[in-house]
């Protein structure tokens, strides 16, 4: 029997066959669609410049070299230098591995806080899901940038609070879909089951629910990711994120602000690398929405 | 003498009314919800966040007699839903407290800066929805072509382009290169304060003074940081059109009318987008709530003397009634517009009802 014929089995034989067969079948879904193997291959590229970063950056990311301020683009700095002489490029690669830590972070504390709260809310009902989705509401219909500012300003600027605030943020759409979810699962036979074997709600709702739930909150994390690296530079943007000499990409556009008139470079190379990453991860989730809820299909 | 008719009607025509009064009494009490829940958000990030209140006030050398003092003074040694409700009753009466940076009443500066946010947002709203549903409409007519193409990356790239970026590039090359637009700023320096503020809003303003002038100049500084928030609806407006559309034209009627050999433009226009048009003002709604938040880092970028502005001026002078006045306003304003839009929604739709 084939590797391939093991994963496309209809009847595994263990739990990990069935999980590793299911990957595979979503694998091969995304590699049909030209977009999403894109997306994928920008992911990729992110993350293997983050982690081989001291290596492909030609020069150093906080190293001036004053002779050589505000360099243009050459074959010597790809991208040109900024006001202190640092390499653009070089900047930019090591930024990527701050970008990465922000989008992971928010991701693994938003992510799960917003599981929690809706599975919570949908698997109790009354009014413990009202009073929850009231709060998670009251939250949604708040302006996400302005809050995240607010509580920057209240915390203190740096990036550790930058993700903290955006995290704060983005748990509640989360909540909503997690609730949706939980409320289709709650009356199936296999809850009633494992409810009438004796377990306790908490390992119905971690152990049952909650990986029901995991496909469409990976699409909604993959989708949102560009809203947050959006909001994470334009924290960096307003000063409040990264601080100086923190090669962050949002901070680095705020610094070339002032030569925007005359040194278009030290600005506008920094954006680029934020508009890659951030439709790497729009074409990303349009691909896994289509492969794993084929009822939004082609929208 | 009534006839066995009128009863019924009557009754019927109660019912509702009963049910129009509900309506607005639960939207009534949702925005009042929402608008607490806004407030206990604000009050927690001003009191219960930062350092010391106290010591920013009286500074870290002062001694504990005056400490407790200022304490007692500013109501901080009663107990936290005691100081939420004086706040609470604080923002109704409209005092937000004093403006560190600007020495001003928060109210007052917000009521000053707010208009030239309100100018800017209107005009790029304007210019997302008069290019946005076209473009959308036309799109999902043409599924596949260049121009649908076109109008995919458009969308993609509001969702994956920083707008402060994007104001950035857009200053380099029309304001500094091709000189087509004015710069930062509303208006050329020699112009500044020649006209009355009546409304707040410039382009009002001096057509009102009969200044054609100064209307111009405040239009060439308009123009680019309109056109790059307008570029933002206009990548979200079109991209939802074009899904409703495409949703509208897979319909049977569609193919019906098609089928009876109606016009083509007159299947587009009247059988297909007339019943989107509910769902797009929720959309236009939501992306005019969306701008004004978006004028935050617009503003910064072209000096824009708006509530943006304000606010992240006040951010890095660590001004927190400034802040939290701004965040209220802004929010409130984003609230108000996200129920409107859903009220609206509710009303013109019959199925909704």
């Amino acid at each position: 029997m084939s590797t391939r014929d093991w994963l496309l089995e209809d009847s595994p034989h263990s739990r990990w066959q069935a999980n590793v067969g299911r990957a595979y079948r979503v694998f091969t879904a995304l590699l049909r669609n030209p977009l999403s193997v894109l997306g994928g291959i920008i992911i990729l590229a992110l993350v293997l410049t983050a982690i081989f970063a001291p290596w492909l950056a030609p020069y150093s990311a906080i190293g001036q070299d004053l002779a050589n301020r505000l360099a243009p683009p050459s074959s010597t700095h790809l991208m040109g230098t900024d006001e202190l002489g640092r390499d653009i490029f070089s900047r930019v690669i090591w930024g990527s591995q701050i970008t990465l830590t922000i989008v992971g972070l928010v991701a693994l504390i938003s992510a799960p806080l917003g599981l929690l709260v809706g599975a919570v809310a949908g698997y109790f009902g009354g009014w413990t899901d009202r009073l929850l989705m009231g709060f998670t509401d009251i939250f949604l219909s708040m302006p996400k940038l302005i809050l995240a500012l607010a509580f920057v300003a209240a915390l203190g600027p740096g990036i550790n609070n930058a993700i903290i605030a955006i995290a704060i943020t983005s748990w509640p759409a989360y909540a909503r879909i997690a609730r949706a979810e939980t409320l289709t699962i709650r009356n199936s036979e296999f809850i009633a089951a494992v409810q009438l074997q004796g377990a306790s709600p908490l390992r119905v709702i971690v152990g049952h629910v909650l990986p029901l739930c995991t496909s469409s909150m990976i699409i909604r994390v993959t989708l949102d990711m560009a809203g947050v690296i959006l909001t994470a530079a334009g924290l960096g943007f307003l000063g409040l994120g990264a601080q100086p000499p923190l090669p962050e990409w949002g901070a680095m556009i705020s610094r070339g602000r002032t030569f925007i008139l005359d040194q278009w470079w030290v600005a506008t190379m920094p954006g680029f690398a934020i508009i890659i990453v951030s439709l790497g991860f729009c074409f990303l989730g349009d691909g896994l929405r289509d492969v794993l809820d084929p009822k939004n299909e082609g929208k | 003498m009534p006839t066995t008719e009128t009863p019924d009607s009557a009754f019927v025509t109660r019912r509702r009314w009963r049910r129009r009064l509900g309506a607005i009494a639960g939207f009534v009490i949702t925005v009042f919800l929402t608008f607490l829940g806004l407030l206990a958000i604000t009050f927690f990030i001003g009191r219960v966040i930062p350092i010391d209140p106290v010591l920013a006030v009286v500074g870290d050398r002062a001694s504990n007699e005056v400490y407790a003092a200022a304490r007692t003074a500013m109501g901080l040694d009663q107990p936290l839903v005691v100081q939420f409700f004086h706040y609470v009753v604080n923002v109704f009466s409209g005092d937000l407290g004093q403006s560190v940076s600007t020495g001003r009443s928060v109210v007052e500066d917000l009521s000053r800066f707010f208009p030239a946010t309100l100018e800017m947002a209107t005009i790029g709203i304007l210019i997302g929805v008069l290019l946005g549903v076209p473009l959308g409409v036309i799109a999902a007519s043409r599924q596949g072509s260049l121009i649908d193409q076109i109008i995919r990356v458009v969308g993609l790239l509001g969702y994956s382009m920083p707008a402060f970026w994007l104001g950035l590039v857009g200053l380099a090359l029309f304001y500094a290169k091709l000189r087509w637009v004015g710069g930062p700023g509303r208006l050329d320096i020699f112009y500044d304060g020649l006209v009355a503020p009546v409304t707040g809003l410039l382009l009002v303003d001096s057509l009102l003074a009969g200044e054609i002038d100064i209307f111009w100049n405040a239009i060439t500084h308009l123009v680019l940081p309109a056109s790059v928030l307008g570029f933002f609806s206009l990548a979200y407006i079109a991209r939802m059109t074009r899904s409703f559309m495409l949703d509208q034209l897979s319909q049977e009627f569609v193919t019906t009318a098609r089928v009876k050999g109606v016009p083509e433009r007159m299947v587009i226009w009247r059988h297909a987008f007339n019943p989107i048009r509910v769902p797009l003002i929720t959309v236009i709604g939501l992306s005019y709530a969306g701008l004004l938040e978006g004028s935050v880092m617009i503003e910064t970028v072209f000096s824009w003397p708006g509530i943006g502005n304000y606010l992240t001026t006040a951010l890095l002078n660590a001004d927190m009634n400034a802040v939290l006045g701004s965040t209220l306003v802004i929010g409130a304003v984003f609230i108000f517009i996200n129920k409107i839009s859903d009220v609206l929604y509710r009303v013109l739709d019959p199925r909704a009802r």
